[in-house]
């Protein structure tokens, strides 16, 4: 069916595509292109300006609005970058940042596999109350947590500790990621559970060898939005930590300067956003799946 | 010595049951132990921690908390911004995900154009609130916000060549905000000598020269326009040596009746001409025009406007989300409905209108439903655009709960019962969460 479509506008010439035709169809979408694309350069110009004013010296910065680079590129200098990474500390905020992200992106989605495998492919006793408790999890707002978890980790010395962050991120990535990989594993075909079960392999062996391999798809699209989201976190870190600052919190606390402090907010910020962002144009893919899975489903 | 299987009795339900219950409990232990300990604990803690003051457990309090919420002026603010973002941004994110999803089918460049609308989604709120702090710069010079908005309004109206100026002689009468007029009635052939005073030297228009007095010409009105001071002091109201025109000054002339008949603009010695004038009674005045100060730009992060700037900060980030999720409905729907529609004869707005939305109100709904959980704990955004001073005038319940249980004060019993709050918002999605997943099992 699909080969036959391509193939029909081969052998059959559509009068809708001679060139006239073409042209008019053109001229008549001309305004809703010129609409688009000045609404996709508004779209970019807050992103640009951001790294455009990344370059401009603090005095340049004060005398000219950052488009003014555009045409006149002398003015733009890496000394800001090169100043940020030798002698502030946002390359170990970075380091830092890294570390909880990963760490709160790996460590959530082991968890939720197995915990969705379970929920997909064992019947055991509550299995449909248990789920609907974790989509109830699912919108507790953040903040009811914050107090008594800052007591506990109080408590048990998690308080400013990578660590600590990381088990934060994980518990609340895990409502959503055990719903997501719940309904993607439940829609693998049970023939290959049932035959591989008939065969004596042990659960284990099932969710390691069969589960996992074939809920890649899925895993990569929550990969990425746990990354995103332990990477981008504020008020986590900014709660639960103190001198394990993270890239926000670094940069919060030189938000009051904002004025006189722009050489290092600026560039500080965009290195903070490069790193998402290249993880969203490179797998962006997924992002666009795991989203619908999330919020169509 | 194992029994073929066929031969097996089989095992008693029981061990079975039992051996299938602990694979479950194994593969469910790790996630029940986190989000019991980190969600449903605190849950619970927060929920009792509102009912007790800033001491602790000893200090039972009762509702206390909850009536501060609803009586204290910093937190009615907060509750008054929330109440203004959950009534503009889902809708306004909604609807223009919606308007973008349906007009990019429509391009051949969509993958494009939706790539840089989502982007934003991948940058975080925080950096977010960074890049609007930049775009929100009140200077036109740096704002990039105020820029638009000015140059925008300088095809309608421009800055005047000087910013103060008045009149050197008693003959001159009017203000900076009204103009000036020259009360002296002139006829056709007259030369009208206009001269101001109380501009500083750097206040004159570079290219200004020494100012000269028009020759008189039959059938115009001229004049001159001049810095009516020289380094002495000068004699008043007389073109004097090294006395500057005014070059740029919009100039009008007035008939008897005080109606205004021509402008000029005068050159860079002063001079200017009111041609194709005949009979008397004529007045002639430097308009306000002149003294039109040049735009300022809009306070965006003042107190007055900072939450709708923040909100427009906010719709940039989430309308991508909107838009590729509405766009995947639109591609659901079958295109043979929307072309029955066409050959029926309804116009596009028709089929958009009657057709298209209907089809996609699911969608809508989940996209609104999102938007509207996200909104209530909007924090990151606002905290990073309105750092300063006007935190207060900006903050949502979000930011408040943050600022009254680790900004200082610490009253953790306040705290938790702003949490409590926000909780209770959530609780009709948590209900429809949960209705909808019962409805699909």
């Amino acid at each position: 069916m699909a080969a036959y479509e391509a193939e029909a506008p081969i052998v059959v010439r559509d009068p809708a595509d001679a060139p006239a035709a073409r042209i008019g169809r053109f001229a008549a979408k001309l305004p809703l292109q010129i609409l688009l694309l000045f609404i996709g350069v508004l779209w970019l110009m807050p992103a640009l300006g951001l790294f455009l004013t990344s370059l401009l010296s603090p005095e340049n910065f004060n005398a000219n609005g950052w488009w003014k680079v555009l045409a006149h590129p002398h003015l733009a200098t890496w000394a800001n970058y090169s100043n940020v990474w030798n002698n502030t500390d946002i390359p170990h905020a970075l380091v830092l940042t890294a570390e909880i992200a990963i760490g709160g992106t790996a460590l959530p989605i082991v968890i939720a596999a197995s915990a969705g495998y379970a929920f997909a492919w064992i019947d055991f006793p509550g299995r449909d109350w248990l789920f609907v408790l974790v989509i109830a999890l699912l919108v507790v707002p953040l903040q009811m947590a914050l107090i008594p978890i800052f007591t506990l980790y109080n408590h048990l010395s998690l308080f400013d500790t990578v660590f600590g962050l990381i088990l934060f991120h994980t518990a609340f990535g895990l409502p959503f990621a055990i719903f997501l990989l719940r309904n993607f594993f439940i829609g693998i075909p049970k023939d290959i559970l049932e035959s591989a079960r008939i065969d004596g392999a042990s659960e284990i062996r099932i969710f390691l060898r069969l589960i996992l391999p074939l809920g890649l798809p899925a895993i990569a699209s929550l990969a990425i939005f746990q990354f995103l989201w332990t990477w981008n976190d504020l008020l986590v870190a900014l709660v639960m930590a103190r001198n394990t600052q993270p890239i926000t919190v670094s940069i919060f606390s030189q938000l009051r300067q904002f004025g006189s402090n722009i050489d290092i907010i600026a560039p500080a910020s965009f290195m903070s956003l490069i790193i998402p962002l290249c993880v969203f144009f490179a797998f962006q893919r997924y992002f666009v799946q795991g989203l619908l899975a999330g919020s169509v489903k | 010595m194992e029994p073929p299987p066929a031969a097996a009795p089989p095992a008693p339900p029981s061990a079975n049951v039992f051996r299938r219950n602990a694979v479950a409990i194994g593969f469910l232990a790790p996630a029940a132990i986190l989000l019991g300990v980190w969600i449903v604990y605190p849950t619970v803690f927060t929920i009792v921690r509102s009912f007790f003051g800033p001491q602790g457990f000893g200090d039972f309090k009762g509702i206390d908390n909850y009536k501060a919420i609803f009586t204290t002026h910093l937190l009615l603010t907060a509750i008054k911004n929330s109440a203004i973002w959950i009534a503009v941004a889902p809708a306004v994110v909604t609807a223009i995900g919606l308007i973008f999803a349906v007009l990019t089918e429509r391009i051949r460049w969509a993958v494009a154009f939706k790539t840089v609308v989502f982007m934003p989604m991948a940058i975080s709120l925080f950096a977010t609130g960074v890049i609007w702090h930049v775009m929100y710069i009140k200077d036109p010079g740096q704002g990039a916000v105020n820029a638009g908005i000015g140059a925008v309004k300088s095809w309608f109206t421009s800055a005047g060549v000087l910013q103060d100026g008045a009149p050197s002689t008693p003959t001159i009468t009017g203000s900076v905000a009204k103009g000036f007029v020259l009360q002296k009635p002139l006829a056709a052939g007259g030369v009208a000598e206009l001269g101001l005073t109380g501009i500083p030297p750097d206040a004159v228009p570079a290219a200004a020269k020494q100012a000269v007095v028009p020759q008189t010409k039959p059938g115009a009105i001229e004049g001159v326009v001049w810095r009516d001071f020289s380094p002495g002091g000068g004699k008043a109201g007389k073109v004097e040596n090294q006395e500057l025109g005014l070059p740029g000054v919009s100039l009008a002339l007035y008939d008897s009746s005080g109606k205004k008949v021509q402008s000029a603009k005068s050159n860079d010695d002063g001079t200017f001409a009111f041609d194709g004038v005949s009979g008397s009674g004529y007045k002639v005045g430097v308009a306000s025009s002149t003294f039109a100060a040049p735009y300022g730009g809009v306070s965006w992060l003042g107190s007055k406007l900072i939450t709708p700037a923040i909100i427009i900060a906010y719709i940039w980030v989430w309308a991508g989300f909107a838009m590729v999720v509405i766009g995947a409905g639109l591609a659901a729907i079958s295109r043979d409905v929307l072309e029955a529609a066409r050959t029926d004869g309804a116009s596009e707005w028709q089929v958009f209108r009657r057709v298209t939305v209907p089809l996609l109100a699911p969608v809508l709904s989940v996209v609104f439903i999102t938007m509207l959980i996200n909104v209530l704990k909007v924090f990151d955004v606002v905290i990073s655009i309105a750092p300063g001073s006007t935190q207060s005038d900006a903050a949502v319940i979000a930011v408040q709960m943050w600022r009254q249980s680790f900004g200082g004060v610490n009253n953790f019993g306040l705290g938790s019962a702003i949490a409590v709050f926000l909780f209770v918002l959530v609780v009709p999605v948590l209900m429809l969460n949960i209705r909808r997943f019962r409805r699909e099992v």
